[in-house]
């Protein structure tokens, strides 16, 4: 599967630029996170750093052109517009690509990522 | 100079508090080594150059040919103004392609210190990192901006390498600067010609005075720690008399004492001498008399000419006391005192302290001066007065914790990791000195509080920081603290805040000082008054040399007076001025 982010600019997408953090976004960093070490082809563009991203594709330009910015992020799963204008939880996404989110933490805390032969 | 220029290396830094002569000593060498048949060139990183001045050539942001010098090209690199190159080669290809609110809001996160560092430090790197930039030059000599400035400068290299070595997360606030990883190599080289004692020498400049010396001492620790071994010390302006007069006397005592108590991190260092000079070194022919350490002795008809002349110099001039009494009227609020560094910001804004206490006001002296001096200078304990330190080390420490600590319970390990990767990042220092800031000045409400800023490039950097972060906060809808969101305001309001430019009666510092009032002035900032200080002129001296050098100070007495400040004090040199004079035992 692959998911792929569209970010408004953005100085940096865990959100710390800013005088207080947005717990939402590191939160939302740390599941991609999770969702790459799980498989999952994660690609994420900030339009500050990678605007050629934006224009490259067609749909996002389009998307882009009707809805206006305040529409970003635009969100895809498998080439489809999953998620617009928000961030979702994730809960929400864990449950998009069927991951169990107790698992997760678990699996990782384990010396060496995955069935604990250490 | 000689051995100086016999073995110089291929890149030279000279590094020092403003005000020190690292900007004459830099082109002397430059002549000096392209008068031996070298071919130079000479690069300022400082955003308030004054190389073309010295240099008497109308320079650019590319190597342009000195006139009467063969064999020597010089260039000004202005970091504030590449960064706006970079930010219109990174906007303009989508102008109209793009949303005009995504592009207002990509051009804002374009306009941050951040970019305005990397980009000075990416268009010097080019000439050291690539050899081909710079194949045709024997010598790159790079006369850089103030310590602090230079420290973050030459600091980068490490930093951006380990920082881009170690993320991995692709999540990171490196934002504005995408293309810094394309830069990798570029960089790590010019990390390691920096650290090539073959290729590159540190000169430290200094005055012969014990806090220039101090200050020479850290900078050659903490570049040491960088790799930068290669070190020399210059010490400039040592005067010595066999004159009676007190003031002369005092002065050469001054010197001579520094010259004895060198601090041990740098006294192992070669040393480059330069004796006192009456005045500035503008010109290509100074900076030859400079080189050969030429100085013409003075006129004894200078002490009359220099008696008659004072008292219409000064009529447009108030008393220290008078600036006191108008500083002190509105009761309470913000004083801050701005100029170069090594103008003395910290020792006038220790001096209005005092005042301010022993004139039973309460008051808080808050430095940001990385150096941080401060505690050394007032050593006494003064009722109604208290001190503190805005470092900005410890306070980005201290944000970095606090987030942390802020998020440890709510977030998952995993999440907690990613949050430590991105508070590593090079724009969170800004953040947390913007808070500090903000917090000190929100205790203007009912007490004066003086702030010593650092060196310009950082005080603009700092206000300019205040300003876009200021547009932010209208937009965003962050509860951000009352502090953050009133401090532009706040310093804007002639009424809570008064700011005070310190200046010395010389010509580099008096148009440096005068170069940032314009820039308070378009920021809607208009300074309180100027403090000329450590003249000779009015020191009462009637040594040749001393009274050479007061009369040549008239001239920016004039000048500052007449041209530049509404409000103008003139403080004489002092015997001690660090310690004596500040806790008042004149």
């Amino acid at each position: 599967m692959k998911i792929e982010i569209y970010d408004p600019p953005m100085c940096c997408s865990s959100g710390v630029c800013g005088t207080t953090v947005d717990k939402k976004l590191v939160e939302f960093a740390s599941v991609l996170k999770t969702l790459s070490s799980s498989g999952v082809v994660v690609r994420r563009f900030n339009m500050s750093q990678e605007p050629q991203a934006f224009v490259a594709n067609p749909n996002v330009k389009k998307l882009l052109a009707e809805k206006g910015q305040s529409a970003l992020p635009f969100i895809f799963v498998d080439d489809e517009l999953k998620w617009s204008g928000e961030i979702p939880s994730a809960a929400e996404i864990l449950k998009t690509f069927k991951l169990d989110q107790k698992a997760q933490p678990n699996k990782k805390s384990s010396c060496c990522g995955g069935d604990g032969c250490c | 100079m000689k051995t100086l220029m016999e073995e110089a290396t291929r890149f030279l830094f000279f590094t020092g508090k403003g005000g020190v002569g690292k900007t004459s000593v830099s082109c002397a060498v430059a002549v000096g080594l392209a008068d031996s048949g070298k071919k130079v060139l000479l690069i300022s990183t400082d955003p308030a150059s004054n190389l073309d001045e010295v240099l008497e050539t109308k320079l650019s942001s590319t190597p342009t040919a000195v006139a009467n010098v063969a064999n020597l090209h010089a260039m000004n690199i202005n970091p504030v103004k590449a960064a706006e190159e970079y930010r219109r080669r990174m906007i303009d290809p989508y102008k109209g392609v793009l949303p005009d609110e995504s592009i207002k809001q990509m051009e804002e996160q374009l306009s941050g210190a951040c970019t305005v560092e990397i980009a000075g430090f990416n268009e010097f790197s080019k000439f050291i990192g690539l050899k081909e930039a710079s194949i045709e030059y024997d010598h790159l000599i790079l006369d850089t901006a103030p310590t602090g400035h230079t420290l973050r400068l030459l600091n980068l290299p490490s930093a951006w390498s380990d920082f881009i070595a170690s993320n991995k997360a692709s999540s990171s606030c490196l934002g504005p600067l995408s293309g810094l990883k394309e830069q990798q190599h570029l960089y790590q080289a010019v990390v390691d010609e920096l650290k090539n004692p073959k290729q590159t020498t540190l000169v430290l400049v200094s005055r012969p005075e014990k806090m220039s010396l101090d200050e020479a001492a850290r900078a050659s620790g903490e570049l040491g720690l960088l790799g930068l071994n290669n070190q020399r010390l210059v010490i400039n302006g040592v005067f010595k008399t066999s004159s009676e007069d007190e003031i002369a006397k005092a002065f050469a005592l001054t010197s001579a004492l520094a010259m004895q108590n060198v601090p041990d991190e740098i006294k192992h260092l070669d040393k480059t001498i330069i004796n006192f000079r009456s005045q500035g070194v503008v010109g290509i022919e100074a900076l030859r008399n400079m080189l050969d350490d030429k100085t013409h002795a003075p006129e004894l008809k200078v002490i009359a000419k220099l008696k008659e002349e004072l008292s219409e110099a000064l009529k447009n001039t108030c008393k220290w006391s008078e600036f006191m009494s108008s500083l002190e009227n509105d009761g309470s609020g913000v004083i801050m005192t701005m100029g170069k560094g090594g103008v003395g910001k910290t020792t006038v804004a220790a001096m209005i302290t005092v005042e301010l206490a022993s004139r039973g006001h309460k008051v808080l002296l808050s430095t940001t001066d990385p150096a941080a001096h401060i505690a050394k200078v007032i050593k006494t304990e003064i009722a109604n007065l208290s001190i503190d330190k805005i470092d900005p080390k410890i306070e980005t420490r201290k944000y970095v914790e606090s987030v942390l600590k802020e998020n440890r319970e709510k977030l998952s390990r995993e999440d907690m990791e990613l949050l430590e990767e991105e508070m590593r990042s090079p724009c969170i220092e800004e953040i947390a000195v913007f808070k500090a800031f903000a917090q000190t000045v929100a205790k203007g409400e009912n007490q004066f509080i003086v702030l010593d800023t650092a060196p310009t490039g950082h005080t603009l950097l700092l206000l300019d920081a205040t300003e876009s972060y200021h547009r932010q906060v209208a937009k965003s809808t962050d509860n951000m603290s009352d502090d953050v969101k009133e401090l532009l305001p706040r310093i804007r309001d002639p009424k809570f805040t008064k700011l005070v430019i310190i200046s010395l009666a010389e010509a580099t510092p008096t148009h440096e000082a005068e170069a940032l009032q314009v820039d308070l002035q378009r920021a809607g900032i208009n300074p309180f008054g100027w403090v000329i200080n450590r003249n000779f002129a009015v020191s009462g001296s009637k040594d040749p040399l001393i009274c050479a050098k007061g009369f040549h100070e008239l001239t920016f007495i004039n000048e500052t007076a007449n041209k530049l400040s509404k409000r103008t004090v003139v403080l004489p040199w002092m015997v001690n001025i660090s310690e004596d004079s500040i806790n008042g035992r004149k």
